[in-house]
Parts: C-alpha cells; structure tokens; sequence
C-alpha cells in the first residue's frame, strides 16, 4: 500500500460495471429510476442508452479509497460532480472505470486526496475528492 | 417554469426512520463490489439510500413546481461526524440551501442531515440537483 504523504501517486483500480450491477444497486439504494435500467427509456429522454447511477460510480470512487486507506471508516468526507454520464452496454462486458488518486495535502491529521474518475479515457467526475483520517 | 426562489430555507423530512441491516449494507457493498465485513462501516454512499429518499419528497412535493424526469443529480458529497455501523436506524432531513438559475436551468443546492434515532447526525449529504424545466412554447 502507498503510503499517504503529500504528492504520492495512488495505486489505480479499475471497476467493471454490468447493466446487472445497476440492478442489483437501484434495489440495493432505492434509485429505480428506469434511464439506468431501461435502454428503450434511456434513449427516448436523449441519452446515448442505459447509464450508471452518478451514485454508483461515486461508490466506487469510494470503494478506492478505502483501499487507499486500508481499510472502511477512516472517510471524512467525499464527493464529487457528475459531469459525464457512464453508458453502460448490454452484455457481461458491461464498462471499465478507473479511479486513480494522488495524495494533495497532508495536515491536522486529515490526508486529502484528489481522485481521477475516467471512462474511456475521459472524466466522469469532476472536482472529486476525499478526506480521510490520518 | 422556474423553480420557486422561496424554496431556500424550506425543509423536506424527515424520512421515515430505515433499519440499517447488515443485510441491506451487504446488498449496497455487494452491488458496487465494495468489500464489507459484518460489523465493519457502512460503504460510504450508503447513507443515500436516506438523502434520496428526501430528495425525492423534495421532487415530488407538488407544491414545488418540479417535474421528477427532467431533474438530474449534479453534485453530491458526504461529510461524515462519525461512520455509520449496521444495527443505526437512520433517517434524513432536507434543507434547501439556494437556488440558482443558469442557462435555463434550476440548479438546487441541497443539505440532507443524515441522524440516528435519537437525533444525533452522522453525516450530512450535499446534493446538487439540476432541474431543467421543459420548454414552454414561444409565442
């Protein structure tokens, strides 16, 4: 594990995700909402078909950070913008995302950590970051 | 048509009280492959599953004058006092912080206060909801 000092590079992770995924996290989170389920729903409001929940790659952007940490609990705060829907195509395949991490500051006994969340080499997430207990 | 500026200040909540089971936490981690052992925290999103709840009474509300398709999630950022365990029952409350209209566009600053059962915060969860009213026809 790399150790959180100021300027480190954070190990990335890349995250697949299934139309199953989305699925299983809208029962699991309540958000049924038909465009990250449905592709005939999602391209009748404009969309390119069915995409992740912002939320659900939000969870993953989390899901690194607490690897960066070693372990769940020690998140202050995280968050991000959603700035460019994830399409997710039918089939196992589904889509990869990456999160990648480098460490901003270190100070109070809070690390402060800027995430990279891409899809195709582009940004799906704008401004995320995390703070996490020292 | 816009949304009304005298929504800032207006709270929505809160939620119905929700057992955090260490069944539902599973199914949320399980979801987005996120590792969780019975009595570790909670994935750090999962208090969501109580904001949304809020934000949708805010959508719904039909005093509010927003339509729920045209509505898309923004921002959202979790600001924890202390992490959640499975065993809390947990509910939301809604404040509306502002409202800004940009390009045509309502963008809706929300805190949802995120509490245990004896009222006693846990997180706050910042959402942004950007609300785009459908087009009104032009004389």
């Amino acid at each position: 594990m790399t150790a959180l000092v100021e300027g480190a590079e954070l190990e990335s992770f890349s995250y697949r995700i299934t139309r199953a995924d989305l699925v299983a996290y809208a029962a699991a989170s309540g958000d049924q909402n038909p465009i990250h389920q449905d592709e005939d729903v999602a391209v009748a409001v404009g969309l390119p078909g069915v995409i992740a929940h912002g939320m659900y790659t939000l969870a993953l952007a989390a899901r690194a950070t607490d690897s960066w940490a070693g372990g769940p609990g020690r998140v202050v705060s995280l968050g991000a913008k959603f700035i460019r829907p994830v399409v997710v195509p039918a089939g196992s395949a589904g889509v990869e995302v990456t999160v990648a991490g480098q460490v901003r500051s270190v100070a109070d006994g809070r690390v402060t950590v800027a995430l990279e969340v891409t899809c195709a080499g582009e940004k799906v997430l704008g401004g995320a970051t995390a703070v996490l207990d020292a | 048509m816009p949304v009304d500026p005298a929504l800032v200040g207006r709270s929505f909540g809160p939620t119905a009280l929700t057992d955090v089971t260490e069944d539902r936490v599973a199914a949320f981690a399980a979801a987005t492959g996120t590792p969780y052992q019975p009595g570790s925290p909670a994935p750090v999103t999962f208090p969501i599953v109580v904001a949304f709840e809020a934000m949708t009474a805010l959508m719904t509300d039909g005093s509010v004058g927003i339509s729920l398709q045209h509505v898309v999630h923004g921002e959202q950022r979790f600001s924890y006092t202390r992490p959640l365990y499975a065993g809390a029952r947990i509910a939301a409350t809604l404040r509306v912080d502002s409202i800004r209209s940009i390009g045509g566009a309502d963008i809706i600053a929300t805190t949802s206060a995120v509490t245990d059962e004896a009222g006693n915060l846990i997180c706050e969860a910042r959402a942004t909801l950007v609300h785009r009213a459908p087009e009104e026809a032009t004389p």
